[in-house]
């Protein structure tokens, strides 16, 4: 391993703080999509609750400046938003993706909740990744996805979880592996991974195969360092300092992985630290530093993907939104409906997809949250249909289960 | 080979209820094992942690604000003499005169001391854990630590995680639960990890007058995760009404004297009326109020049952038998949650001595059984550990969320955490007594639960240092 692999992975704030984790899965996308296209998709989930009236901000809607006081964007001034279509403003820490917006490599789809109407994280992840109706799952909709084009000999299922949990999203009976950095730069022994190797073999087959993926992991790492040492960096490298490497460094090993030749095609990232209910900080604070450090990571993650960009989706989602009125501590609490980001190459973007219900106090889920008026789990049926090629009966059962209701969208990608 | 059954009881009351063998242990306890741990629930301050060189966590807050101000101040004296400088006009508030800016060398960092005060708390901790004859008592510690988690990398709660357990969670482990839930809550702790210090009553005095209002994070993990568990049929109107009725409960700043630090109860943000909580009123006329409605959520008959499904599932199985569970719940019930009551019905209980030992040590507890087992010429230090359980996934009082770690097997061996392990094991094992022989320490530490597999793995090494390796690898070592 270079000292660059191991520079980027042992500094890592992520394992530290707890604030992102990767998972990746590899993919043989050449027999399961017709044409040239060698697809990749990246999944963040922002845990915690985003604040979706912040980071898309209804500047158009009167009763939102009414609600919001003065943590509110607006069209012009000191608070002023970066100009989407007129209606919507985006929080002015998120420049690389408003120019991905202009480039129509961004969409923004508003008002729109996975079918779960309670209040807590908990639930609200477990659903969100499970991607159920409702109640618990012990797997996650990416996972049964995959699991389906398993079934159909298209996937090699090796993948990587970078950190100690595999999140649910990823969870279930295609195979994922967790890969955690070096703990020490020490190599080990043959002859002592041989010995253990045949020790769990006989008595504990879950050790038996996790080891042996373990040491699976640790070659394709290995290869994928070798590799990226030998790619030329791409203009504008370096723009993150250390002020978001928490973000910065998680996205980067993803494209690490997702760019190189016969790397993963699946991934999951996510980033803690959204449940904003103090002291939000919309522009310069909690919440403004959050999104200033995905807005780098989407950057990163950008530039080292190169040329495979253009066949990349990365869809952003979270658990529920945040309370429409600002609370009594300058902060929003566990809401209903939020805003979810579709971007990369290969989508069709430079739009706003929102059937909004508006903000009166009538307009209100329980008087008190932005109304979903679309479900995520469309959204998400559009990105796995269109641009993996899973086909709609699949869809409809096994990996959204009881989701009649929520129809795949439509036209998410470019041509 | 088959051990004999009492050295299969020690093993196990060493390892489902311990920490882990240190060499002489297994034979040391031989038949008593089950005694040893009874005995061990009979006094109620063995869990302290005494003549111990380490604040309080009121001065440990305060220390840390007191810097976190002195900052403040010397960088607004800076800014200005700056302004001062470049002829700007700056509006001056009264009396001021023009200083120089203040030598920063002079002033504590107040992040370099809230990491002093973790590390020199995880110091402590760790010696405990390496030294102690009850086990048990350490791991009903890390189990109600973990039950009434909170995060040291949310702000000053890096300065107070430690105290916290101190305080809060060791008085308590063989005491009431509602006197640990009550501790809890009200601690400075949890009341900033939480948020519970930023909650105002939209209608009390200082909502009104300051436009502050509800802050429910504090009581909807309460309800969900402290008390009745998610499915314990509490609705959102629940959560808001026991945001209510805690408001006011916070921290004392270093304005407030003696209070300063420590839970302080300022009626001033008290929300005026009576709230409903599960069906029963509560009248908000003063602080106890809130804890009123504690003690009935600790009593309450969906907290025994949360309670006893997370005490199995974490000694036992990660799904654990509905028998167990019942036993524990039905304890809870009937003595109102006496917590050593519930410990000694967890270890007289048949399925905790019958079940295979399936659960994966988390990433602590399998170092700190390294440590209790292995023949170290110098014990590694604490620094070190801290990191390692970091890198391996569990950061010291820095839980991902309000939940906790979790249980499940798949939460801890994953394949390159399991590698990683290994990796410690090369490094580790050539620290060892070089007197030391790996098959007889294998006897010593796993003794009753070593298999004929692994006994002959260890005997085949190329090397001590191989056979040490495979030792603390081995299934046996690795899980519970």
């Amino acid at each position: 391993m270079s000292c660059t692999e191991d520079a980027l992975l042992s500094r890592r704030g992520l394992l530290r703080t707890g604030a992102a984790s990767l998972a990746l899965w590899s993919f043989m996308p050449r027999s399961a999509i017709a044409g040239t296209r060698d697809p990749r998709l990246l999944t963040i989930v922002l845990r915690g609750g985003l604040d979706g009236l912040s980071m898309v901000a209804p500047i158009g809607d009167p009763d939102y400046a009414r609600l919001r006081q003065h943590i509110a964007l607006a069209a012009n001034g000191d608070r002023a938003g970066l100009a989407l279509d007129g209606f919507f403003a985006l929080n002015p820490n998120l420049p690389f993706l408003h120019g991905l917006y202009q480039k129509k490599e961004a969409l923004i789809a508003h008002a729109i909740h996975t079918p779960y109407r309670g209040r807590s994280h908990f639930d609200g992840q477990d659903l969100l990744e499970a991607g159920t109706a409702t109640g618990r799952a012990d797997d996650g909709w990416l996972n049964r996805a995959l699991a389906g084009l398993v079934h159909a000999g298209k996937v090699s299922p090796k993948g990587l979880a970078m950190d100690a949990v595999v999140p649910l999203v990823m969870r279930g009976k295609a195979e994922v592996l967790s890969w955690i950095p070096k703990v020490y730069n020490v190599p080990l022994r043959d002859s002592t991974i041989a010995r253990l190797m045949d020790l769990y073999a006989e008595t504990d087959p879950m050790l038996a195969k996790a080891f042996a993926q373990g040491m699976e992991i640790q070659r394709v790492a290995d290869a994928g360092t070798a590799a990226a040492a030998q790619m030329p960096m791409p203009q504008g490298q370096q723009p993150t300092g250390q002020r978001f490497r928490d973000f910065t460094d998680a996205a980067a090993a993803a494209a690490k992985f997702l760019a190189a030749a016969d790397g993963p095609r699946i991934g999951a990232l996510s980033y803690n630290g959204w449940d904003t209910h103090a002291n939000e900080g919309v522009i310069q604070g909690q919440l403004g530093n959050r999104l200033a450090g995905l807005d780098l990571a989407l950057k990163t993650f950008q530039e080292r993907m190169g040329a495979a960009w253009k066949d990349t989706v990365v869809v952003v989602i979270t658990e529920f939104g945040r309370t429409a009125r600002v609370n009594g501590t300058d902060g929003t609490d566990h809401g209903m409906a939020t805003c979810a980001l579709v971007l990369g190459g290969a989508v069709k973007g430079g739009r706003v997809l929102a059937d909004w219900p508006g903000l009166k106090e009538a307009a209100l889920y329980e008087n008190r949250d932005l109304k979903p008026t679309s479900d995520l789990r469309g959204l998400l049926k559009g990105v796995l249909r269109d641009h993996l090629g899973i086909p709609d009966g699949a869809l409809g059962r096994g990996v959204f289960p009881d989701s009649a209701t929520a129809k795949a969208v439509d036209g998410l990608l470019a041509a | 080979m088959a051990q004999p059954p009492a050295l299969r009881e020690a093993q196990i009351a060493l390892r489902r209820f311990g920490l882990g063998a240190r060499p002489d242990e297994v034979h040391r306890l031989g038949t008593g094992a089950r005694d040893a741990l009874e005995a061990s629930l009979k006094d109620s301050r063995a869990a302290a942690l005494a003549d111990i060189d380490l604040d309080a966590s009121n001065i440990a807050l305060a220390n840390v604000q007191l810097a976190q101000q002195q900052r403040r101040a010397l960088r607004e004296a800076t800014q200005e003499a700056m302004r001062e400088a470049a002829g700007v006009p700056y509006p001056r508030t009264q009396g001021a005169s023009p200083t120089a800016p203040p030598d920063k060398s002079g002033f504590a960092r107040p992040n370099l001391m809230r990491g002093e005060v973790y590390q020199d708390e995880a110091a402590v901790r760790f010696d405990r854990f390496v030294t102690t004859d009850h086990g048990f008592l350490e791991r009903l510690v890390l189990f109600w630590s973990n039950h009434f988690c909170v995060s040291a990398a949310k702000g000053n709660v890096r300065a107070l995680a430690g105290a916290y357990e101190r305080e809060v969670i060791r008085p308590h482990v063989l005491g009431s639960f509602t006197d640990m839930l009550l501790a809890s809550a009200k601690h400075p702790a949890m009341l900033i990890y939480l948020d519970n210090q930023l909650s105002f009553g939209p209608n009390s005095a200082a909502g009104l007058n300051r436009k502050r209002g509800l802050n429910e994070n504090l009581a909807r993990e309460l309800l969900e995760l402290h008390t009745l568990g998610v499915n314990g049929g509490y609705t959102q109107d629940d959560v808001t009404n026991l945001a209510r009725l805690i408001t006011g409960w916070t921290v004392g700043g270093l304005g407030q004297g003696k209070r300063a630090g420590t839970f302080m109860y300022v009626v001033q943000r008290r929300e005026p009326g009576t709230f409903a909580l599960l069906g029963k009123r509560y009248d908000n006329m003063g602080v106890d109020a809130g804890e009123r409605a504690l003690r009935d959520l600790a009593a309450h008959p969906a907290t025994a049952r949360h309670v006893a499904t997370k005490f199995a599932a974490h000694f036992i199985a990660e799904t654990p038998p509905p028998t167990i569970v019942a036993k524990l719940e039905a304890s809870f019930k009937a003595t109102g949650g006496d917590l050593a009551a519930l410990a000694r019905t967890l270890i007289t209980a048949d399925e905790a001595w019958s079940l295979p030992a399936k659960k994966m040590l988390p990433p602590n507890d399998f170092l700190v059984a390294a440590v209790r087992g292995l023949p170290f010429r110098q014990r590694p230090r604490s620094a070190e550990i801290v990191r390692l359980s970091n890198q391996l996934g569990q950061p010291l009082w820095q839980v991902p969320s309000p939940k906790g770690w979790p249980e499940e097997n798949d939460a801890w061996a994953g394949p390159s955490a399991l590698r990683e392990r290994l990796r410690i094991a090369e490094v580790v094992v050539g620290q060892m007594d070089r007197q030391a022989d790996p098959r007889a320490l294998a006897d010593d530490i796993l003794g009753g639960a070593l298999t004929e597999k692994t006994r002959q793995a260890i005997a085949r090494a190329e090397t001590k240092e191989q056979g040490f390796q495979l030792l603390v690898m081995s299934p046996e070592f690795q899980r519970r």
